[in-house]
């Protein structure tokens, strides 16, 4: 098995807050994320695919339309864009990178038809990081997704 | 749609330390030949990038696998304050009797985090140079 990464970059911005607690928890809780102005990121996002080279191309994957996926999947969706207001696929949900990048791979998952998704990491900064893969036994609780797994529940 | 996935959080920590490759079990003569100038009796030193990988589920309420705020002061007293700048043979205790190679420092430090209450610890990874790199996952 062969793995293809490709890197895209988007600036956002958002802030770290949850309705559900008290000023004073969220303050305590997210710190200095939690700035009701918001604040940025140059986020990285490094998409893996994985697979066989199609003996006819010698790809796993072709680059160019992986290019556009990601450049319609994920910059279309949230480059310059306030993650806390302007993207659906985020609503609900606190705007960290694991929870991005859980959405970055639902968002892809359906649309990688040459191979198969295989990781989305996600940087915030150079020195932080989310990966999302599958779970391997596919059995594990659904990490990120625990509010699909309550909306399937309802 | 997506079957049920996995993440996990990765932060990357600094430390500078000074250490000597040389081992009591060889002749001065095999040191050499092993560790080449990584055994220079004076020592020699690096900046040590760390990266540390966490997992598990992600709180709906936080979305977060675990909150950096309780990480990084977590690393810092297990780790970031027990190796910066120190000489590592002498100067950490487990390092006396064990080689201090980034093979040895990726199990000792995994082993000092591992007790990180809020979630896995799933991987340690060092640089120890821009070149070379080891990761231990338990």
């Amino acid at each position: 098995m062969i793995r293809v990464t490709r890197k895209i970059e988007f600036s956002a911005a958002h802030f770290y807050h949850n309705p559900n607690f008290s000023a004073e928890e969220n303050r305590r809780i997210f710190g200095k994320c939690n700035n009701p102005h918001g604040h940025g990121h140059n986020y990285t996002v490094e998409v893996t695919v994985a697979g066989e080279a199609d003996p006819a191309t010698g790809m796993v994957v072709n680059l160019r339309e992986l290019k556009e996926i990601l450049e319609r999947e994920i910059c279309d969706r949230m480059d310059h864009r306030h993650l806390n207001y302007e993207v659906p696929e985020l609503a609900g949900q606190i705007p960290t990178c694991e929870n991005l990048a859980a959405t970055i791979w639902r968002l892809l998952d359906p649309k990688i038809t040459q191979g198969r998704l295989d990781r989305v990491r996600v940087y915030e900064s150079p020195d932080i990081f989310a990966d999302c893969t599958a779970e391997p036994n596919g059995k594990a609780p659904h990490a990120a997704a625990s509010r699909d797994a309550q909306e399937e529940s309802a | 749609m997506s079957g049920p996935l996995k993440i996990s959080l990765t932060r990357r920590y600094r430390f500078s330390a000074s250490h000597r490759l040389y081992s009591h079990r060889f002749s001065e003569e095999q040191n050499r030949e092993i560790y080449g100038k990584c055994s220079n009796p004076h020592g020699h030193g690096h900046n040590y990038v760390v990266e540390v990988t966490i997992a598990g589920p992600v709180d709906a309420a936080t979305g977060m696998v675990a909150n950096l705020g309780d990480l990084d002061p977590f690393v810092a007293r297990e780790v970031v304050e027990v190796f910066d700048q120190k000489y590592l043979n002498e100067e950490v205790p487990e390092f006396r009797e064990v080689v201090p190679t980034t093979e040895n420092l990726c199990r000792e430090i995994y082993r000092r985090l591992k007790a990180f209450p809020a979630a896995r610890l799933e991987r340690v990874r060092i640089e120890e140079t821009t070149n070379n790199s080891f990761e231990f996952a338990g």
